[in-house]
């Protein structure tokens, strides 16, 4: 076994550092058995990350199918910006972050700080707004597209009915549909939130509140002033990853709408997946890489945007 | 790789601070535990405060307010959070046309049993289920191995070209995984090195293995590794413990808690997972049940629909009630991230 050089490895501490000048050397200080225990990481890495990513670049400038590639230079990025859909993509998605930042942004901080004053009941509290984050999302978006039955016996339908508001046609809207493919992503993430936040909130230092006493503020400018200003690092992380996120959502509107009704809610994700596998007799890869590649440039800007900030606000 | 944004997101914010809250020699270094600590010594003069004081939780006016905020909190949270589970229970042992007629009724027409066998046989819900736990299972096995010895190489063995591999490994946590789809995607379709008729379509490998190259997974268990003792190492390493003892009877048995964490997230990605399986697994006999719910819709009853996704979301929601201060610890560790 490749163990047995190493185990007078002890002995040769001071020498570890000595540059391995040839296999011999190498393998009795050890470097097979390092080798070893790295080569998972690499091999899957290797194969899966890196050459796939690698990859992308290169097939957004080529035409491929499964046979044979050929240089296209930037045809397959003149085709996405030429193709009419592309537009209503970017504004789709676009929409879909802002409403979910409308709604779902502030609503799970309002939580936190509520629940991180009541006395008892937080653990139950936490629990049940934790509940629709482990419900399978696919079982959550179907079981959601149960509850926007248009007709009006239709789950939610009934219960506008209760308060005397018609029927309305949700999903199959085109003004609607992305607003409610928005409350139900809202719903299955604000826990996750809420979880962050609250212990967000148990690390703002109770001296600040005392000192804030002090000063006669009362509970709205504490809150205003001490604890917002000291939760503001993890509300940053959180809009950025909630961006990050958004701009890449596909589980709603493919199973919601398939993109529909009239391309309301075909976000760019999805194209990128109609542009690949939408045609069973072979994808369309070049122009689906070239918009990814796109999106990712775009996307990496943002978290590299994000990264710098972040550091900025820890070090200070 | 391609798990839903929002966990992602959740699992982004929790990686820094992992570390320190778990690390076994030093408590008190991480934020969350020294305010915890402080908190518990100072209960003596102000009992575990928060914003609002004991002074102002006497006066009427605060004290009305709380408990207004403790019954809309209770009302709010049991109908958002329970209220689409109990439906969906209910739903699940209604005939299709109360469900339709009289969606909030409780079984004008009786309780329908026979849905739940139904979507389990005939739906065939038995068979995707266990689809569904080979590929956690699967998933679990290979992120543990690849995170667990990929964080040893990188933190305790060093070798020359570890930083190289570092820097490669953090680099892809830029990257969104839109871009590895299509690429990806080729890749199971003719596995490089393979030759051209060789495909890994239909092969559980396609989905555990993209799933173990996970970066996050390294850098949460790598900054675990950082942090544990060096001379229990270096006496263990005296003591003749060539690496793979190290790593076996004394690194990992260390790292119990950061090998905790890194399984939930592997388990509930896995169960989770929709795009990928679909492209990668297109033979429905092998598809998870996140695949086949969707494709089975439209030809099943909406009663025994619905029982199939009760039955798809017991195990989750049951996991969640047993280990629940995992989940929740697991998931607000990322409040430590700044402080």
């Amino acid at each position: 076994m490749a163990t047995q050089p190493d185990v007078d490895a002890p002995r040769q501490v001071p020498v570890r550092e000595r540059r391995a000048s040839n296999p011999v050397t190498w393998v009795r200080s050890g470097g097979l058995t390092k080798l070893l225990f790295a080569l998972p990481l690499i091999f899957v890495f290797t194969i899966f990350s890196w050459l796939p990513i690698a990859r992308s670049v290169i097939m957004s400038f080529q035409k491929t199918n499964l046979i044979t590639s050929q240089w296209v230079g930037l045809d397959n990025f003149v085709a996405v910006l030429r193709d009419p859909l592309l537009g209503t993509a970017i504004a789709n998605t676009g929409y879909f972050a802002l409403l979910a930042l409308v709604m779902g942004f502030p609503i799970p901080i309002i939580m936190a700080v509520l629940m991180s004053e009541v006395r008892r009941g937080k653990g139950l509290y936490s629990a049940l707004a934790y509940l629709p984050v482990v419900i399978p999302p696919v079982v959550a978006v179907l079981l959601w597209k149960v509850f926007y039955d248009a007709s009006p016996q239709g789950v939610f339908n009934t219960l506008l009915g209760y308060v005397g508001i018609p029927p309305q046609p949700f999903l199959q809207s085109q003004t609607q549909a992305m607003p409610a493919l928005v409350i139900e992503a809202t719903w299955a993430a604000a826990g996750g939130s809420i979880i962050i936040y609250l212990a967000a909130l148990l690390i703002v230092p109770p001296e600040l509140y005392d000192a804030a006493e002090v000063d006669g503020a009362g509970i709205w400018r504490k809150i205003w002033h001490v604890t917002l200003p000291q939760m503001r690092g993890v509300i940053f992380v959180m809009l950025i990853l909630q961006v990050l996120a958004t701009a890449q959502v596909f589980l709603e509107p493919y199973l919601f709408t398939g993109g529909g009704p009239v391309h309301a809610t075909t976000t760019i994700l999805l194209l990128i997946y109609n542009y690949a596998f939408k045609n069973s007799l072979g994808g369309n890869y070049g122009m689906a890489t070239a918009l990814s590649v796109m999106l990712a440039i775009f996307l990496a800007l943002l978290s590299w945007v994000y990264f710098r900030l972040t550091n900025r606000w820890s070090t200070s | 790789m391609t798990q839903t944004g929002f966990s992602r997101a959740a699992e982004a914010v929790i990686a820094p601070d992992v570390e320190q809250a778990g690390a076994p020699q030093q408590p008190g270094q991480g934020r969350l535990i020294s305010w915890r600590q402080r908190r518990r010594e100072n209960s003596m003069l102000d009992s575990d405060r928060s914003i609002i004081s004991t002074a102002e939780r006497r006066q009427p006016r605060v004290r009305r307010t709380l408990r207004g905020v403790h019954v809309f909190l209770f009302v709010s949270l049991v109908v958002v959070g329970l209220g689409p589970l109990l439906w969906l229970a209910k739903s699940a042992v209604t005939p299709t046309q109360d469900t339709l007629q009289h969606p909030f009724a409780l079984w004008p027409n009786g309780i329908d049993w026979a849905n739940l066998s139904q979507a389990w046989n005939d739906v065939e819900i038995d068979k995707y289920f266990l689809n569904t736990v080979i590929i956690a299972a699967g998933a679990w096995v290979f992120q543990l191995l690849v995170a667990t010895t990929g964080a040893y190489t990188l933190s305790i063995l060093r070798p020359r070209y570890a930083g190289l591999i570092n820097a490669l490994v953090l680099a892809t946590l830029f990257i969104p995984a839109v871009v590895l789809l299509v690429p990806l995607y080729l890749t199971v379709v003719s596995p490089p090195l393979l030759g051209r008729d060789y495909s890994m379509l239909n092969n559980y490998l396609a989905v555990w293995l993209p799933m173990a190259a996970n970066a996050f997974n390294i850098l949460l268990v790598k900054r675990f590794f950082d942090n544990l003792p060096r001379d229990v190492i270096e006496a263990a390493r005296t003591d003749g413990a060539g690496p793979f003892r190290l790593f076996w009877s004394v690194v990992l048995p260390m790292s119990k808690p950061i090998l905790g964490v890194v399984s939930v997230f592997a388990i509930i990605a896995a169960w989770k997972d929709f795009l990928w399986p679909m492209l990668v697994l297109p033979d429905p006999a092998r598809q998870p049940l996140s695949v086949r719910l969707p494709a089975v819709q439209s030809q099943t009853e909406l009663d025994v629909f619905l029982a199939a996704l009760a039955i798809a979301t017991v195990i989750p929601v049951v996991m969640f009630l047993l280990f629940q201060r995992v989940f929740l610890r697991s998931a607000g560790l990322g409040g430590a991230v700044k402080g």
